[in-house]
């Protein structure tokens, strides 16, 4: 582990302006992700700018019904706050399926949302990976690529978003707010993650030194009678292979409004549109779930090891959607 | 003087008593202190550097930028690295060099140490060895362990590679059932809590090691082997120990240890990461294994064939023997067991929990019950017909053959009666449940042991053993032992261990240490008592005999020993998701006297929770482009967590045995033994689909899908 500078930010303006100075600064939340990336020889940062202390820890409910959530709420806080609970328990349950409870009490939303891939060549600096050295290759197309991307992928990268929480956010619209030096900003979360394309280093549209702020969910009624279900190697403390966050709205056995994102199948959460377009206005039953996530998948491009991924997530739509729909009849 | 009265002979005794680890206060407060953790005065540091290519030779080793950062002492490698011996004769296994390191410019796999940069501190050490460069000649690598390598052979370990007898192919044909499958187990490591660390400092041409392993007469011994000492000139310390299974041997880091703190001529301590620890302290190999059976129609046995074949790499010979369960648990007429090994450019695998039987069992007792259900027979019914009087290898009588009790046993608490033998015909919302179960035996062995036993003038007794308690309890067990030996409460004995000062002791490995140690401990205590009561005077410095199990050993009838037990498992399978839980496991064993129903029970449990892990998640992956392991840490080689393991039972039955003179088994590896076929087992009651290769992934569930019922 290399030498670097630390520095306490004591209010938002003083962060981004110390980050802004240095060029080899990086912000440190809860460090989960960044101080094990540090110690592998991952990430190199110069100096860290530790801003847990800034006041971005609290959770409110906005004029319209909506959740405004801090960066720097813990997971902990995020999963167990009443109204997160009782307006989105997708996303309760999205965080408490990820990682361990000393983890989640440590990491922070902005810092989930920024957590870099656990592709194994990734983690590996004595490996090619063109996410961390652009140019060098992709040895996981042609390797161990059991957990890595069908959908959104490119030649360059087949990485996953390793993240549970983003999933659900994802599947409800979230905004994500930040502020730079020249001030304030907004991103729809669907446009925070850039696509792959040939630079799979550039993993965000953020701007250079942005901070992230909050995280906003907007009021969706649909939310509150919401699921998150994870498939994973083992029952805990492992990362996705596939998962769904997912909210339905039936009536008269007719799919009124629904929301499904899948986590682990891409570089980011992947928001499953093709599927919801199918769905709205369709009989909500086992069938035409099915076809729903056929329609998605129909853009899927496995790799020889991952292809159980395609199947793997048509059985998790249909489970969680039909579990959804009876839980609706009842 | 002092007199020390002894308890009656009539007193009960401690051993079978439930009694708390006896270092169990210290263990928690963090007083007891672990290899890394001695402080010393004029401690430097060393961090080894690994081999990133998997095959070839060291060009350069570029020490000069390396030198110059700060703190940084000296750079070990093969081109200033004092000599070491390596012809030495061992005290276990085959000729090996995996820890004779910087002796030459070959590299024989990924992960395999270059370098040692040695600094004033673990940090400005590790930024120096990441910083060192080495160039290499990189030559084509080759890890790839399939069934048809040509150039496949056995070697004969501390049991023969290939056992036969009998006309395999007539007794097949002639058979109304046959099995014929191909099983495969993955690479698997030992994942102890505690990395491996080692603090060496030269005195006087003397060598003090203070070190994490399962024997310290055995490491002392290895390094008098490779730096050419007297055993008398090197103490091995190691008295807490966070688990070894298997792995905590001589391996690098002590070697490279010793080697840099005699050429700084001050301490030094190397402590390997989790990720060298991938590369450099051995590990389970991957098996491929073939199991050939054939039953007349009543199910008894006509044949029996059993091949494997490992990995080993090209510094030493390490055969798993996965062949041997079936050299004790069944008979036949025509009866074949090979264990192969075909070397390759990987790290030396080594022992790890229950080598051999762990993933042997696998393997046959997935086919018996592949046979079973080709029968029409209950497995348990199909077992117990083909429970062999004698040794099936050796025609030797057992010393106490209780499977058949474990089975009944095991039965009645699992509710195995009425067990409908369909399978994927369970439904519980979207999980298929099913139930199996396996047959266990593992070697009941000892080694020669030495202890010493001092009367103490204050009516205590001290006991010096070089004995390791692993984590395993053997602490407290040698405690209750020598406790009951001298007729005393345990109160009055305080056991030490984990010094090679103590003299020549068995290693905590092969399920013998208890064992082993015992003996020496009881001898001791009966020569101490006789003593003792010819003249009860205890002097001022207290009154110690010695005992030395050498020649005891020898008197042993010859016979079968081994520990036995049936596995039972519930599992419940969502065919859509490949998920798999484990929903309860019960394993009943036959191990002879157990000493301390806390820590055996606890041990058992263990060993049970392994199975488990071996079943459903344990799986290192080798990168055939590269040659080492992808995702080498605990991040991606998964152990069952907390969540995966349900209500384990773990429980015994008597297993007496009026000839041994300990009448104790040992009890570290049976628990995995036969777990993992009876996790596999149950997932194909579960789903109708048989699964033959290791671990039982979602992936590979969801691409076997379940039978329609």
């Amino acid at each position: 582990m290399r030498e670097f500078g630390y520095r306490r930010a004591d209010d938002v303006t003083g962060a981004v302006a110390l980050l802004d100075a240095d060029p080899g600064a990086r912000y440190l939340g809860g460090g989960t992700n960044l101080v094990d990336l540090m110690k592998t020889g991952v990430e190199r940062p110069a100096r860290l700018v530790d801003i847990r202390r800034l006041p971005l820890d609290g959770i409110e409910l906005t004029d319209d019904g909506g959740l405004r959530i801090g960066a720097t709420v813990t997971n902990s806080d995020l999963a167990a706050h009443p109204e997160v609970r009782r307006r989105c328990p997708a996303l309760s349950q999205a965080v408490l399926a990820g990682a361990s409870g000393q983890l989640r009490n440590m990491a922070t939303v902005g810092g989930n949302l920024l957590q870099r891939t656990r592709c194994g060549y990734f983690a590996d600096v004595t490996k090619p990976c063109n996410k961390r050295e652009p140019g060098s290759g992709c040895p996981a197309i042609e390797g161990e690529h059991r957990n890595h991307a069908i959908l959104g992928a490119s030649e360059h990268c087949v990485a996953v978003h390793p993240s549970d929480m983003a999933v659900a956010l994802s599947a409800f619209d979230a905004v994500v707010s930040y502020q730079t030096a020249d001030g304030p900003g907004e991103l729809p979360l669907a446009d925070l993650y850039l696509p792959v394309s040939d630079t799979p280093h550039r993993e965000t549209a953020l701007p250079r030194g942005a901070l992230i702020t909050a995280v906003t969910l907007p009021a969706a009624p649909v939310a509150a009678r919401s699921r998150y279900r994870k498939v994973r190697e083992r029952a805990s403390y492992a990362f996705a292979i596939g998962s769904v966050a997912a909210a339905l709205e039936v009536h008269d056995g007719v799919v009124r409004d629904v929301r499904l994102a899948f986590g682990a199948v891409a570089s980011r959460p992947w928001r499953a549109h093709a599927a919801e377009r199918a769905l709205v206005g369709s009989p909500a039953d086992a069938e035409h779930f099915a076809a729903a996530a056929d329609a998605e998948l129909a853009a899927a491009r496995p790799l020889p090891d991952n292809a159980y991924k395609v199947t793997l997530m048509r059985n998790l739509v249909v489970a969680v959607l039909t579990d959804l729909a009876q839980e609706a009849a009842r | 003087m002092t007199t020390t009265p002894l308890r009656p002979a009539t007193a009960a005794g401690a051993v079978g008593t439930a009694h708390p680890r006896v270092e169990g206060l210290e263990k928690v407060t963090g007083a007891a202190r672990y290899a890394a953790e001695f402080p010393l005065p004029g401690l430097a540091h060393g961090w080894l550097v690994v081999s990133r290519v998997a095959r070839g030779r060291i060009r350069s080793v570029e020490t000069g930028p390396v030198l110059a950062m700060p703190g940084v002492l000296a750079v070990l490698h093969h081109g200033n690295a004092p000599r070491l011996r390596t012809d030495y004769e061992r005290q276990f296994g085959a000729h090996d060099q995996t820890a004779a390191v910087f002796q030459h410019d070959r590299v024989p796999h990924a992960g395999w140490p270059v370098a040692l940069v040695v600094a004033e501190t673990p940090e400005q050490a590790r930024e120096a060895a990441e910083s060192l460069t080495v160039t290499y000649e990189e030559e084509p690598h080759d890890i790839a362990l399939t069934a048809d390598r040509p150039e496949a052979r056995t070697v004969d370990d501390y049991l023969p590679g290939v056992t036969e007898k009998g006309d395999l192919e007539a007794e097949l044909a002639a058979s109304a059932a046959v099995v014929d499958a191909e099983y495969t187990t993955p690479e698997e490591h030992h994942a102890m809590m505690e990395p491996h660390a080692a603090t060496a400092r030269w005195e006087d041409g003397r060598l003090d090691l203070l070190d994490s392993n399962q024997g310290t007469t055995w490491v002392q011994s290895e390094l008098a082997g490779l730096f050419a000492l007297d055993p008398a000139d090197i103490r091995v310390r190691s008295e807490h120990i966070g688990g070894g299974f298997g792995s905590k041997g001589l391996r690098a880091h002590q070697v490279a240890a010793a080697m840099a703190a005699r050429v700084l001529d001050r301490p030094v301590r190397v402590v390997l990461t989790r990720r060298q620890m991938f590369s450099l302290t051995g590990h389970r190999s991957p098996t491929v294994q073939r199991v050939r059976l054939g039953a007349d129609a009543g199910g008894r046995l006509r044949a029996l064939e059993h091949r494997t074949l490992n990995h080993t790499s090209t510094v030493h010979e390490f055969l798993e023997l996965a062949s041997i369960p079936g050299r004790v648990l069944y008979d036949a007429d025509a009866h074949r067991t090979a264990s192969e090994l075909v070397p390759l450019d990987v790290p030396s695998p080594t022992w790890m929990r229950a080598p051999g039987e762990a993933p042997g069992s696998f393997a046959l007792e997935s086919a018996l019950d592949e046979l079973a259900e080709k029968l029409g027979i209950d497995p348990i019914e199909l077992r117990l017909r083909n429970d062999p009087e004698r040794g099936p290898v050796s025609g030797l009588p057992f010393a106490g053959r209780n499977l058949a009790a474990c089975f009944r046993e095991g039965a009645r608490r699992f509710g195995w009666a009425g067990r409908d033998p369909r399978p994927g015909v369970r439904r519980e919302g979207r999980w298929l449940l099913g139930t199996g179960t396996a047959a266990a035996s593992f070697g009941a062995g000892a080694g020669p042991s030495t202890a010493s036993l001092t009367a103490e003038p204050d009516g205590t007794f001290t006991v010096r053993i070089a004995a390791a308690d692993i984590g395993t309890g053997a602490r407290t067990a040698l405690t209750l032992v020598a406790a009951d030996a001298l007729e005393v409460t345990p109160d009055r004995v305080r056991v030490r261990i984990g010094d090679s000062a103590f003299g020549p002791a068995m290693i905590a490995g092969g399920s013998t240490g208890t064992r082993s140690w015992s003996w020496a401990v009881m001898a001791a205590a009966r020569e101490l008592r006789e003593r003792l009561a010819a003249a009860p005077d205890i002097p001022a410095d207290g009154l110690t005999v010695r005992a030395d199990t050498t020649e005891a050993l020898g008197t042993l009838s010859q016979k079968e020993r081994h520990s036995f037990g049936a596995q039972f498992a519930e599992v419940a399978v969502d065919p859509a998701t490949g998920e798999v839980r484990v929903r309860r496991m019960l394993g009943i064993f036959a191990a002879g006297r157990i000493v301390n129903p806390l820590t055996a029970r606890s041990q058992l449990v263990g060993g049970m929770t392994w199975g488990l892990s071996m079943a459903l998640h344990e799986e290192a992956v080798r990168d055939p482009a590269f040659g080492g392991l992808y995702g080498g840490d605990l991040a991606g080689y998964h152990i069952a967590s907390h969540a995966d393991v349900p209500a384990i039972e773990a429980d015994w039955v008597d297993d007496p045995d009026p000839e041994d003179p300990v009448g104790i088994k040992g009890i570290g590896e049976i628990g995995i033994v036969g777990a993992a076929a009876a996790v596999a087992n149950a997932v194909w009651h579960a789903t109708g689909v048989r699964h033959r290769h290791l671990p039982i992934r979602p992936d590979r569930v969801i691409a076997a899908g379940a039978v329609d019922a």
